[in-house]
């Protein structure tokens, strides 16, 4: 056990400074940030796809709970900061639009079947799920792919990009987003049963340091926490190692996005929070002194559906400018009116995603669904 | 049977750790 657990700290420790070596104290700090988040979310059990599924079927409504608690905590530093410094930290703001409504509901549909979001990918995978390592290898391709269509898809039609402190100053735009949270928090606790409404001390603490790190990432990194961008552009650099033209694309020849292309994962903020957050979490299962069962294995068939429903995942994920971190998370946590209307087509798609779940995930033993 | 947890969590470990090299052998290390 003492072999197995210095190993982890070494593989921490090694992690943290081959980035401040290799691309500056930035980069260092932010592995740390990605690598505190796989902590609290491996280590105190804090996600997103699976809260918004024990909601439905079980009632349970504590962990969705947690969520809007971490998202209110960070909405009250994150506004404020936002309107003191225009100039150095922004929003997860994006504009409403049909591709963006139908992104998200795809996505919260993709997301159950493939037990995890965008976060919950990298855990899963990071904690030795074999369906979260497929997912994972899914959801690059599959963010890559949705952004060599993006522009047709926003083509289809969008409002303008609308904010809460646009409409309401920053105390305003932070009232709103508080009443909108304690709103959805009124509703789970009147569809939670009794007993299942309260988030246990466990979680709370997992809002507090998700809420604390989520804060870290915005001064550190000038920009809300996300992921979607990083897996989109692990599959671009793959794309472009197999010969791949992709300046001939309108999302890669865009300034910024040919810049992140051109230089290296080390210097891009999602990349580095991903791989610290897969890691972290990677972490926390070799710690314990029980890993725990591997899953149930699936059937050949399952597994292919994991992937395609993955591939489909990460398209949506880029159709709506993020997933629950990036749009739900970061987006309300910052004011985007666009994180309340993915939440609403999320939860829409995540309902059915639930219903389709033990159609696609059929284990290779007895006759019942995946667990 | 499925493999185990921690041989799964060193694959996806190899995962990253591949698109790393891949990236830092055609970029570079960054100009720090």
């Amino acid at each position: 056990m003492f072999l197995r657990r210095a190993t982890v700290l070494v593989l921490i420790l090694g992690l943290t400074g081959f980035a401040f070596l290799m691309a500056g104290p930035r980069a260092g700090l932010l592995v740390m940030v990605g690598l505190g988040f796989g902590l609290v979310l491996e280590g105190l059990r804090f996600g997103f796809a699976g809260p918004w599924r024990m909601i439905v079927t079980d009632r349970d409504g504590r962990g969705l709970l947690a969520q809007l608690i971490a998202i209110g905590m960070v909405a009250a530093v994150a506004l404020p900061l936002l309107g003191a410094n225009p100039a150095e930290l922004a929003g997860a703001h994006a504009p409403v639009g049909f591709a963006m409504v139908l992104g998200a509901f795809v996505f919260g549909l993709a997301m159950q079947l493939v037990m995890g979001c965008g976060s919950g990918t990298l855990v899963n995978a990071g904690s030795g799920n074999l369906v979260g390592l497929l997912a994972l290898a899914g959801f690059i391709g599959g963010s890559f792919a949705g952004t060599l269509h993006l522009g047709w898809w926003t083509g289809l039609g969008s409002l303008p990009v609308v904010s809460m402190q646009g409409i309401a100053g920053t105390n305003g735009g932070l009232v709103l987003t508080l009443a909108g949270l304690a709103l959805v928090g009124a509703v789970t606790i009147a569809r939670a049963a009794p007993g299942k409404r309260m988030p246990p001390v466990r979680l709370w603490i997992a809002a507090a340091l998700v809420a604390a790190l989520a804060l870290a990432n915005l001064v550190i990194a000038g920009q809300p926490w996300g992921i979607v961008y990083g897996l989109g552009l692990w599959g671009a650099k793959l794309a472009q190692a197999g010969g791949a033209d992709l300046a001939q694309t309108a999302f890669w020849a865009a300034d910024g996005n040919a810049a992140r292309l051109s230089a290296s994962i080390l210097t891009d903020v999602t990349s580095l929070t991903n791989i610290g957050l897969l890691v972290g979490a990677f972490a926390v299962m070799r710690w314990r002194a029980d890993p725990g069962a591997p899953a149930q294995a699936l059937t050949a068939v399952s597994y292919a559906g994991v992937l395609l429903a993955a591939l489909v995942l990460g398209y949506s994920a880029r159709l709506a400018f993020g997933c629950n971190v990036g749009a739900f998370f970061s987006g309300i946590s910052t004011g985007s009116l666009h994180g309340w209307v993915w939440l609403v087509a999320a939860f829409a798609g995540s309902t059915l995603g639930i219903r389709l779940r033990p159609v696609l995930l059929r284990p290779t033993t007895g006759r019942g669904a995946y667990a | 049977m499925s493999p185990s947890r921690p041989l799964i969590g060193l694959a996806a470990l190899a995962l990253i750790g591949a698109i790393l090299a891949l990236d830092l052998a055609r970029t570079g290390a960054p100009d720090l």
